[in-house]
């Protein structure tokens, strides 16, 4: 028998970027950040900056009604702030802020701030956890979503995600969190759609090159080799420290406030150039069942200084992108997984409540108030809420819609249902962009789907390696059919299939190949 | 040495050298807990499933090397068809049979080859508690093939079951029985080695690969090199049975003189049939040389300990197991017991001393945390999944029956670089990656979806109710080193979402305990286990072994 010279199942893999935090080799043509500056001088886009309170923020000590405040006064006689202390917003008699969100009040009576009232959903749920979900899926109370409202968009926007991702026209990652958490916000069907850097001393280590100590050991021997690696294949990485080192802040933040530097870095980052749509940054410790103000002095207490800080990092912010010019391309908002409950605690605190007031920030917004003042019952008992009178999922998909330009079809996809907008974003028309366009195209496509719509048949065009397998899942995620599995091919291959066995409606086709996966939707009609 | 001992020396004095600390080969007798059973278990098996280490923490450390040193009991099914699809059919084998009696077929043996793999990958997945597994793949890197070019699936399974039946037994007839296996035949032309004009291929190997190596004492020639390759001329191989058979027409019977390494020895030649005895005297030879169970143990050390051997390890480690295997007759059973009951083994400079090979890393991660099986009965799904294993494997560098040469895999062998090479910019995305697939998503086959089993892993730890003693039960299983404790408060954040009370985790748990069908309170738990393995595995600890 002679050896044969045969040509193995597979020759080498391309390289997906791996997506969370760091990257394979891929093709990344615009890789230095003197283009990336070039790039910015005419970059268009925009970015959203979500600011989470975890914990639940008191959203009645935040923007206090004060039509209301005799009643509050009784229901929650621990916690009230002196009327007194409060912050009056210019052209508003009936709503002030807390003490501590004078920068809050600049902003606002410069007219970037928008002020949502009573923002939640239906049948609140008090669980940290699954209210937090709810907000990051955008599930209803009683719906599981395993995926983020952002993650979504995301999916929607970069279609081709993660396949050759980083690439020109999107070499940076799609959305960045400021945390450990790798929210749910930013997962998709599959692939999460973000990256998350630990904290901004985690940052800081990276940008300035220094690798986690490993012991003097021979396991520590190893684990530099492995440090060193994964340094050098983490390209989203490389990317952060060139955008965050062509840039600097113009204005001063506030010292000893963590979110001030989650923000000051992200400020840094969008004037360096990355072209990253959406940062979250969060600052936690909104629990406050108790101990949330001083006894002897209400104005003073843990909820204070986190609203003192939240105000001030947010002020600093924005005066950063002013500087930078920057001012037309941002808009920020804020979110807890919940308000607090209108009676107060002896404890000096407040337990899980519902709705409570967002705030909308940025120069394209429209200043204002919007909604009314929440309703305090007589004699409010331990049990009453605040109604909800915004749908949280109104709020996204007006940032959707009115911000990112997402066309309806396309928002009800990512929403996952209708929901009205509000009339909070300054936009002068929105038209999709040329970056739409690109974005469509960014990456490398490895399946194809026409028609589609379709009515009968459906050609699909895939790329395979590897252990290739194309499946249909209806729209509940369930498995209906395979029309592909295969072992040992690289290549192209057309596959037709023929849809007309099908009830109409909503599915996905998810190619696995080797070891990426990108999903399609068809939409199958009569 | 103890962990504890390193960190007070290094707080105050400066660095000490290193090997006089380093336990030796005395009997280990310190603590036989959670972090010692992991650590062996990692070493001899693929992967320590909390079952496994459990069951050893009801037994002694002598009783757990009897058992992992023991045969295997199971005995692995016989390779079947799971390659007909729409673009080829075996004109021989129906779907579903075995093939390994089946004609060489040009066109078939990619496929079969292809099960072939796929069989091995499920007797890793499916090992008990024995060391067999891991000795079949020392010794398949020891003195490998490669399947594609040996191309007759049929023989490179022979040569798979031959490594089954000898893993645990002597050295010498592991090599007689691979030195006249058809594969090895074929690989390194044995088959064509002739008296007209002999061909060096195994004869090289045999003493520099194999048995001897080119270690500092190694001084073989070229003459003997020559004199072994006539020695083995005349072996072939019957196609009829997959026997070999001598051909005493093509066997050189002149005289084979060998160096002073050797110590002159002269083997006699001899004609006809007898001409066969010359194999056994050949390897006789080369086993009395000091330099074979050297190097021999050196091998075992690098797979099993640390690719570093300084003279202090091999006057106190490598010179004693060596010895060990000499007097046992090169029975290999008594040497992996003396190094696996070491103290050297269980110091705590060797724990965290190898990086995964990508073998060790996909079977372990897919065992500890159960990512199921399609069953038998699903004959394509099971292939196809253990088939995306196998390929995975073969992206992260480490193609299962193909290694890239007659040396085996360059992290046992490649000096300065072992183990480090199997992390590369390719590879150590590519890994990154199938944690993300296999955790997030899953491997799908057309009819099976196979997902590690985060929840059912966890419930098994009673310690999950607490948010700290989760993580560092987590950290003490999953991570061979410890970790910076900036680390553990991560986790602690994923696991609270941000908030401080642990009591938020305890009753997340809890209500899922009490309903584990309730799709939200799964969810919720899910949600944050997720990103709480995720960032395990993606921690570069998990790496290492």
């Amino acid at each position: 028998m002679k050896r044969r010279n045969f040509i193995k199942y597979a020759a080498a893999g391309t390289v997906m970027p791996h997506f969370i935090p760091f990257s394979g080799m891929g093709k990344v043509a615009s890789a230095s950040w003197v283009n990336l500056l070039q790039n910015a001088m005419i970059e268009t886009d925009r970015v959203l900056v979500l600011v989470r309170l975890d914990g639940g923020n008191d959203g009645l000590n935040t923007v206090v009604p004060l039509d209301q405040y005799d009643k509050l006064y009784q229901a929650r006689p621990h916690v009230i702030l002196p009327e007194r202390s409060l912050i009056k917003l210019d052209g508003q008699d009936k709503v002030a802020l807390h003490p501590a969100m004078k920068g809050m009040r600049r902003l606002y009576e410069e007219g970037k701030v928008n002020i949502i009232q009573s923002v939640g959903y239906p049948n609140q749920d008090f669980s940290h956890f699954r209210s937090s979900d709810i907000w990051m899926s955008g599930a209803d109370h009683d719906e599981v979503v395993n995926t983020g409202w952002a993650g979504r968009y995301l999916e929607n926007e970069f279609p081709n995600f993660p396949v050759d991702f980083p690439n020109a026209q999107m070499p940076d990652p799609l959305s960045l969190e400021m945390g450990p958490r790798l929210s749910l916000t930013f997962q998709g069907n599959g692939v999460n759609m973000g990256m998350s850097v630990f904290d901004p001393s985690q940052f800081y280590r990276m940008v300035e090159g220094v690798q986690t100590p490993a012991p003097d050991t021979p396991a520590g021997d190893l684990l530099e080799h492995i440090r060193l690696i994964k340094r050098q294949s983490n390209l989203y990485g490389q990317r952060l420290v060139e955008a965050y080192l062509a840039s600097r802040n113009l204005v001063a933040y506030p010292d000893k406030n963590n979110l001030a530097e989650q923000l000051a870095i992200v400020a840094r980052l969008i004037h360096g150039g990355l072209k990253t749509r959406i940062y979250l940054v969060s600052i936690s410790g909104f629990d406050t069942h108790d101990q949330q103000v001083e006894e002897t002095d209400h104005r003073y207490g843990e909820h204070a200084e986190l609203l003192y800080k939240v105000s001030t990092a947010i002020e600093s912010f924005m005066d950063d992108l002013k500087m930078m010019g920057l001012e037309e391309r941002v808009i920020g908002m804020t979110f807890s997984e919940f308000g607090r409950r209108i009676t107060s605690n002896r404890s000096l605190g407040t337990d899980h409540g519902a709705a409570a007031p967002c705030f909308l920030f940025g120069k394209p917004v429209v200043g204002g108030v919007t909604g009314e003042n929440p309703l305090i019952p007589n004699n409010a008992r331990y049990q009453d809420n605040i109604e909800m009178q915004y749908d949280f999922r109104s709020l996204y998909a007006t940032l959707l819609k009115d911000w990112f330009c997402l066309e309806n079809s396309d928002l009800q996809k990512v929403m996952l249902d209708e929901y009205a907008t509000l009339p909070v974003i300054a936009t002068s028309g929105c038209v999709a962009t040329s970056t739409r366009e690109q974005n469509q195209k960014a990456g490398r496509n490895i399946i194809s789907v026409f028609p589609n719509p379709t009515r009968d048949w459906v050609q699909f065009d895939v790329e395979t390696e590897g252990f290739t397998l194309l499946q249909i899942f209806d729209s509940a995620g369930r498995l209906v059919a395979t029309p592909m599995s295969s072992k040992f091919n690289k290549g192209q291959e057309q596959i037709r299939y023929d849809m007309r066995h099908l009830p109409n409606g909503m599915y996905h086709v998810r190619l696995q190949s080797g070891k990426t996966q990108q999903t399609r939707q068809i939409v199958k009609q009569s | 040495m103890k962990r504890s001992n390193f960190l007070h020396l290094t707080a105050l004095a400066p660095p000490v050298e290193a090997p006089p600390l380093l336990g030796d080969l005395s009997p280990y007798e310190g603590e036989w807990g959670m972090l010692e059973i992991t650590h062996l278990l990692r070493r001899t098996l693929f992967g320590a499933t909390l079952e496994d280490i459990r069951y050893f923490q009801e037994r002694t450390l002598e009783e757990t090397l009897d058992e992992l040193l023991s045969p295997s009991a199971i005995v692995p099914p016989i390779p079947v068809n799971n390659y007909n699809d729409r673009q080829f059919i075996d004109p021989d084998v129906p779907f579903g049979e075995t093939w390994i009696h089946a004609p060489f077929s040009d066109d078939a043996e990619p496929g079969r080859i292809w099960s072939l793999k796929g069989w091995w990958m499920h007797n890793m997945m499916t090992q008990d508690r024995s060391i067999h597994e891991k000795m079949i793949l020392f010794w398949f890197n020891h003195i490998p093939i490669q399947f594609y070019e040996v191309f007759f699936a049929r023989w490179d399974y022979l040569y798979i079951e031959m490594l089954r039946k000898q893993a645990l037994g002597d050295v010498k007839s592991i090599v007689k029985a691979i030195t006249l296996s058809p594969a090895m035949l074929h690989f390194l032309s044995g088959q064509y080695n002739h008296k007209d004009a002999p061909d060096e291929n195994y004869g090289r190997e045999l003493q520099e690969l194999y048995c001897i190596g080119k270690g500092p004492n190694s001084q073989y020639t070229e003459r003997d090199v020559q004199a072994a390759a006539k020695i083995l001329t005349g072996w072939r191989t019957n196609y009829e049975n997959d026997e070999h058979y001598f051909d005493e027409e093509a066997h050189d019977t002149s005289n084979k003189a060998f160096s002073a390494f050797y110590n002159n020895r002269i083997i006699m030649g001899r004609e006809g049939a007898a001409g066969a005895e010359e194999l056994d005297e050949l390897l006789d030879m080369i086993f009395d040389n000091d330099e074979c169970a050297l190097f021999i143990c050196r091998k075992l050390y690098r797979f099993f300990v640390y690719q570093g051997i300084d003279d202090w390890t091999e006057e106190n480690i490598i010179a004693p197991l060596a010895e060990t295997l000499r007097t046992s007759n090169y029975e290999i059973v008594p040497v992996l017991r003396q190094l696996f009951g070491s103290q050297h083994f269980f110091d705590f400079l060797r724990q965290g001393t190898i990086i995964k090979s990508p073998l060790d890393f996909i079977v372990s991660l897919c065992r500890e945390f159960n990512a199921p099986i399609p069953p038998a009965e699903m004959l394509q799904d099971r292939y196809d999944f253990y088939g995306n294993l196998v390929y995975m494997s073969y992206i992260f560098d480490q193609d299962l029956g193909d290694p890239p040469n007659v040396a085996g895999w360059q992290a046992y062998h490649q000096i300065p670089n072992f183990d480090k090479s199997w992390i590369t910019t390719n590879t150590l995305p590519n890994r990154a990656s199938f944690v993300d697939w296999i955790l997030w998503v899953g491997i799908s086959t057309p009819n099976f979806l196979s997902q590690l089993n985060i929840l059912g892993t966890v419930a098994k730890i009673a310690e999950a109710l607490d948010p700290n003693e989760l993580i560092d039960f987590m950290l003490k299983w999953q991570y061979p080193i410890e970790v910076d404790k900036t680390f553990h408060e991560q986790l602690r954040e994923i696991l609270l979402s941000g908030q401080t009370q642990d009591y938020y985790w305890t009753t997340a748990w809890y209500e899922y305990l009490a309903q584990p069908d309730d799709e939200m309170k799964r969810a919720t738990v899910l949600n944050r286990l997720l990103p709480f393995f995720y960032t395990i595995f993606h921690q570069e600890e998990h790496q290492l072994s």
